[in-house]
């Protein structure tokens, strides 16, 4: 039997106090926590960098220290600062430290890192050892060297490599949702299948139950399943909360490729032990030919400035798609003239909030606003570009009339300055898996003591 | 002709990493589950999302009264084009589809 205490879906998101010492009374083996994603978008990977409030991450890092120093279990996070690039790592390396002289700790760090090298990646594209995942982008040599950051996903094997150094704490970079919860059942040769699900189960915390926001949960791995309780009293899992869970963020629901596999619950019975407790057999793990971690990258996509204008006349905002569509093309002729730029070196894009700008042309509601925002996207291939080329939209937001005839009009600005500058943005551009011969060639494992 | 949203417990949508969007429908009861079942079919959600039928997934689970639909996003999440960054609103579009 191996318990996993899971505190949240990551650290920045809050756990239940009382919860927590309710896990660590049932003698948890381990505590593990995600710290990343994704979900927020490319510019975290593309920047190196946390989403989440360092200050919120230090309060619920300390917390979780303490945890594990009075349990006495490794505490392993997957996927540190967001984006577990090397830089992220380092972050959140940064903050234990301070934490561990605050608190007088004295451990042992594996920081098991994640981030590859343009040239490595770019070599093993030329080796063929790169495969496209569904949906995924056209590459090039080009294009991979100008990534700002790459990331393979470390599977259960880097974690359980991590683990064997008796590490107190490990800070993994990049690795999958579900690797450093199933990894300590796996290296104690329990059922690889439910070792898998009930890490997916386990990965987003109380998701898999009802009053998600308290966040911690136990879930305990045996020779033929794994059971699943949450730890806040107000908490209760189902077969159907636990069942629902593998639709979440799943473009299958019974598939899961992860590191040297897959798992399929196609045949998963999940059982209701009592009110609150959920038992689940039956899932398959089917282990792949090769060997393989998926990769993230992000490339710089130029800069940006946004606007936001107000519209709260009658008749502007029943006209508002004719009056940005008029900004559009005067903006745009106006910027080519006195900045000497053709059309496609810049962009210029006016989304109406309030009529259409979750959807665009796909939006089917057609009823009247009363009020609508006006927000101008201008992107352009440097910062200084960006905000000149907003500027030249800002009188147009300002003042710009349907008719030539009428009296100049003044829209509502909610900001002095008026144009937001967003800087660097970045976009996605690996959608692979990396094949290895040996799980450990694309990462590496660094052992020290704080304290 | 009701709304899907009316008929259904819950319609959520949410990315599946950066190149997919996945929306699950919640029915609630084994009724309203055979009643979506039947009366949305793929190539209609294939209009709505103005995607080829072919590059759906679609997924109809009966023990748990869910229809869970899959498809390759329209735009990468966080492109320039992209305006919805955890693909979080796509779940009204269905919920405003009329069903029979």
């Amino acid at each position: 039997m191996v318990r996993v205490l899971i505190p949240s879906g990551a650290p920045g998101l809050n756990y239940d106090k009382a919860a927590l010492e309710r896990g660590l009374a049932c003698k948890p083996d381990i505590i593990a926590i995600d710290g990343g994603s994704t979900d927020s978008g490319p510019a975290y990977l593309g920047r190196g960098v946390s989403k989440y409030s360092r200050a919120s991450t230090k309060v619920e890092w300390r917390g979780l220290m303490e945890a594990r120093a009075k349990a006495g279990v490794p505490l392993v996070i997957g996927t540190a600062g967001t984006c577990g690039t090397d830089s992220a790592v380092d972050w959140l390396l940064d903050i234990t430290r301070e934490i561990a002289v605050e608190i007088g700790q004295s451990v042992k760090i594996a920081v098991l890192r994640s981030s590859q090298s343009n040239d490595y990646i770019t070599q093993a594209y030329r080796n063929n050892h790169l495969h496209p995942l569904p949906n995924a982008p056209d590459i090039s040599e080009t294009r991979l060297q100008k990534c700002t950051n790459i990331v393979a996903l470390a599977g259960a094997e880097q974690i359980s490599t991590a683990l064997e150094t008796g590490a107190d704490i490990i800070i993994a970079g990049r690795t999958t949702d579900t690797a450093i919860i199933a990894a300590l059942p796996l290296m104690r040769g329990l059922n690889a299948g439910a070792a898998w699900h009930g890490a997916k189960i386990g990965e987003c915390g109380a998701l898999c139950a009802t009053n998600p926001q308290s966040g911690v949960v136990l879930i305990e791995f045996d020779d033929s399943g794994f059971t699943v309780t949450p730890m806040a009293e107000t908490s209760r899992a189902t077969p159907h909360t636990v069942s629902a869970h593998m639709l979440y963020e799943n473009s299958d629901p019974f598939i899961l490729y992860e590191p040297g596999g897959h798992l399929d619950v196609t045949h998963a019975e999940y059982t209701a032990l009592d009110n609150r407790r959920v038992r689940v057999t039956g899932s398959k793990w089917i282990p792949s030919d090769r060997y393989t971690v998926k990769l993230e990258g992000a490339v710089l996509a130029g800069y940006q400035s946004v606007l936001i204008a107000l519209l709260r006349d009658e008749r502007y905002v029943a006209n508002a798609k004719k009056w940005v569509d008029d900004i559009k093309v005067k903006c745009t002729a106006k910027v080519v003239d006195r900045l000497g730029l053709s059309v496609d070196d810049f962009g210029i894009e006016l989304r109406l909030i309030g009529e259409d700008a979750s959807f665009g042309e796909l939006e089917s509601c057609k009823d009247a606003p009363k009020e609508i925002g006006a927000m101008g996207i201008v992107t352009a291939e440097s910062q200084e570009l960006a905000t000149e080329i907003a500027q030249m939209l800002n009188p147009y937001l300002l003042h710009h009339p349907l008719t030539s005839e009428e009296e100049q009009p003044t829209f509502a600005f909610p900001f002095s300055p008026a144009e937001l500058n967003r800087g660097a943005i970045y976009a996605f551009c690996l959608n692979h898996v990396l094949e290895l011969s040996d799980p450990m060639d694309a990462f590496s494992l660094e052992v020290m003591n704080f304290g | 002709m009701a709304n899907l949203g009316a008929i259904v417990e819950k319609v959520r949508s949410k990315n599946a990493g950066p190149f997919w969007l996945t929306i699950d429908i919640f029915c609630g009861t084994p009724r309203a589950f055979t009643q979506i079942r039947d009366g949305l079919s793929t190539e209609r959600v294939a209009k709505v999302f103005a995607v080829p039928p072919e590059t759906l997934k679609r997924f109809e689970i009966p023990s748990l009264n869910v229809l869970k639909f899959s498809l390759p996003r329209p735009e990468t999440q966080g492109a320039v084009a992209d305006r919805d960054m955890h693909g979080a609103s796509w779940a009204a579009l269905l919920s405003e589809v009329k069903i029979n």
